[in-house]
């Protein structure tokens, strides 16, 4: 078990990186304390895989270093930085039994034989599969194969982290949920590092304490769920995170009013004057429909009711703003206006979020 | 569920049936033909019954080339699959080497057989050829025409050389196809260079494998041109296999129906041996898991 350090990492798969965009990963300093669950969200292409192959060891990064518990492993192979990592696919050794798979990092250790079969045992129970140790590997379900890839992963109790690559994208919805937990309850069982790759926001914050959101290379917020729904701290964790993503309007800004194509906003607090590309962050959550005078002039296009909330979309001089209402809310053909609340309004510029001043 | 009875779709098969028919079946029926008949020229025949096969089975000259044949197929998978499988292994995965090696490699199969033949023939003489002369100054006494050791091992070297490539672009194409993560998967379970090839190169290739075998048995077990541009079948009879052999008997002596009664036994042969081959091949595929 170990603090992993990232010292001013980069990577490029480029071999002369020269501008900015050529890096799969830009410069990067964090720290992944000892013992806690982190998931790491963001879309496909973003440099998740990447970042997590160089903790790994798998891949040797262009810039920075790497450090286990303050030692410097920049350079060392996998072998040597005693890590674990499940795969997005199943690997699994197809000649070989199930007992045969979950023992294969053991034994290549050279661990003693009666606690291989023990530690076997315990993991097959964990990962249900105690009827299926003697068959073959080759021939069992997808699923299955992932179940054993993610008990070899867990096999070993030293491991310095344990690595997860989006395992779950092949298994059952249902197993999946099962397989989460069980993920959890080992965590909090041997209190191993954690980092969990993932383009599922649901996935990302049921399993982790602190969520670390990566966009175009870049980590651009980690914190809490709550802290993620919250306060964004840049625009794209406002439209990733949430069902549907968060509301972003052209605006100008100026100390505590926003004018947003010709309709002014108090916002309740003074922003300053931020320059740039100023734009006002609203969650669906946040925003109610009205009948009144007040808020911004929109046309409803649809409501979707998705069973707990219903979710109007609406249009606004060609931007779509969506708002959550409650089931039981009835919607007039007169709510045309929308306002929004206060308390879930985010100013950004050039995408990153503007802090309030305090009075 | 009531299945729709339709006997017009038989119609459909008609084609195939008529182009195996043309290309395999009647030509086998002469065959067969032959091999139960006996004749004196002018085209007139008597029947033979199964003489022609009896004399086959109590003919020592059969059983030897069929013994050499055993021998030198044995012989050449032995080397040719491991020697295969271990160029696959080291060869560059991409790149501008990968596809050097690849050109590299296919050139032996493009050769036909009979200027393989004339290739080594003179490459081993000992007045001319690179191969002979290096060996007869080095003092080795390397003769092919007379030496039996000298034949056979021209004739092994020289199929070695001719198809090893055919076995290591198999396994090659087997190798690429294995997914990064499994090397991955090794690395991070700590498996030794010969745990990775043991249970994770070695299963995946299996499948390219066992084709590979299979067509260099039968290949192997059917070769006539190279041995015959080389040794002709000597010195004597030590490189004569089954294919010079009839070749030799139904050619060069007219006797069609031996030669006919020893081609349908050399079919069989090889015949079965894929057949049993296979067989076991795919079961030890599948006895596990189910």
């Amino acid at each position: 078990m170990a603090k992993i350090t990232l010292d001013n990492l980069a990577h490029s798969y480029l071999p002369n990186p020269t501008s900015e965009d050529d890096y799969a990963l830009k410069e990067l300093n964090h720290d992944w304390v000892d013992g806690e669950a982190y998931a790491l969200l963001g879309s496909s292409g973003c440099g998740k895989s990447t970042l997590l192959n160089i903790i790994s060891g798998l891949l040797h990064p262009s810039q920075g270093r790497i450090l286990f518990n303050d030692r410097d492993v920049t350079m060392a192979p996998t072998t040597q930085r005693n890590i674990a990592q499940v795969f997005q696919f199943p690997v699994v050794y197809d000649t070989m039994t199930v007992r045969d798979n979950l023992a294969f990092p053991l034994r290549n250790r050279g661990a003693d034989p009666a606690y291989i079969k023990e530690r076997v045992q315990q993991i097959a129970h964990m990962i249900g599969m105690e009827a299926t140790l003697d068959r073959k590997a080759r021939g069992l379900t997808a699923d299955a194969k992932q179940k054993i890839s993610l008990g070899r992963g867990m096999v070993r109790e030293d491991v310095n982290a344990l690595l997860f690559d989006e395992p779950l994208t092949v298994i059952d919805p249902h197993m999946k949920w099962e397989l989460r937990t069980q993920l959890k309850s080992l965590h909090h069982e041997f209190g191993h590092t954690m980092i969990y790759v993932t383009h599922d926001q649901t996935e990302a914050l049921t399993f982790a304490d602190k969520v670390v959101v990566m966009y175009d290379g870049r980590v651009v917020q980690m914190g809490t769920p709550q802290e993620l729904f919250e306060r964004p701290e840049h625009t794209f964790v406002g439209y990733f995170i949430g069902s549907p993503g968060m509301n972003v309007l052209d605006a100008t800004v100026n100390g505590d009013t926003a004018v947003v194509a010709g309709t002014q906003i108090s916002l309740g607090k003074s922003f300053g004057t931020p320059g740039g590309k100023v734009e006002i962050g609203v969650r669906p959550e946040f925003t109610s429909l009205s009948d009144g005078n007040e808020g911004l002039p929109v046309t409803i296009k649809r409501v979707e009711d998705v069973g707990r909330h219903k979710i109007v979309r609406a249009d606004f001089h060609g931007t779509e703003i969506n708002v959550i209402a409650a089931e039981g809310e009835s919607i007039s053909p007169d709510m045309n206006r929308i306002v929004f609340d206060m308390a879930g309004v985010n100013i950004y510029a050039d995408s990153w979020r503007v802090a309030p001043m305090v009075a | 569920m009531n299945k729709t009875v339709n006997q017009k779709a038989w119609f459909l098969i008609l084609p195939v049936l008529v182009l195996v028919a043309f290309s395999a079946v009647i030509p086998l029926m002469t065959v067969v033909n032959y091999s139960v008949q006996d004749t004196f020229g002018n085209n007139q025949f008597f029947w033979a019954g199964l003489d022609w096969f009896r004399d086959l089975m109590s003919s020592e000259r059969m059983w030897d080339a069929l013994g050499r044949q055993i021998a030198f197929s044995a012989i050449i998978l032995v080397i040719q699959i491991p020697l295969g499988v271990f160029v696959a292994l080291n060869m560059p995965k991409k790149g501008f080497w990968a596809s050097f090696c690849l050109i590299l490699m296919s050139l032996p199969l493009l050769i036909p057989w009979n200027v393989v033949g004339t290739i080594w023939q003179i490459f081993g003489r000992v007045d001319i050829g690179l191969l002979g002369y290096t060996l007869d100054s080095f003092g080795i006494d390397y003769n092919y025409t007379q030496n039996f050791y000298a034949a056979w091992i021209t004739v092994i070297v020289m199929d070695v050389w001719h198809w090893t490539s055919l076995v290591a672009l198999l396994a090659y194409a087997g190798l690429q196809s294995i997914p990064d993560a499994y090397y991955q998967a090794a690395k991070i379970d700590q498996a030794s260079r010969w745990k990775v090839f043991r249970f994770i190169e070695l299963p995946k290739i299996m499948g390219v494998l066992m084709i590979a075998i299979l067509l260099r048995f039968m290949d192997s077990f059917m070769i006539y041109t190279e041995p015959f541009v080389v040794t002709g079948g000597g010195p004597g009879n030590s490189t004569t296999f089954l294919s010079i052999d009839l070749v030799k008997m139904a050619l060069g002596q007219f006797d069609l129906g031996p030669a006919a009664a020893f081609s349908i036994m050399y079919y069989l042969v090889i015949l079965v041996i894929s057949y049993v081959f296979y067989t076991v091949m795919t079961n030890l595929d599948k006895r596990d898991g189910h």
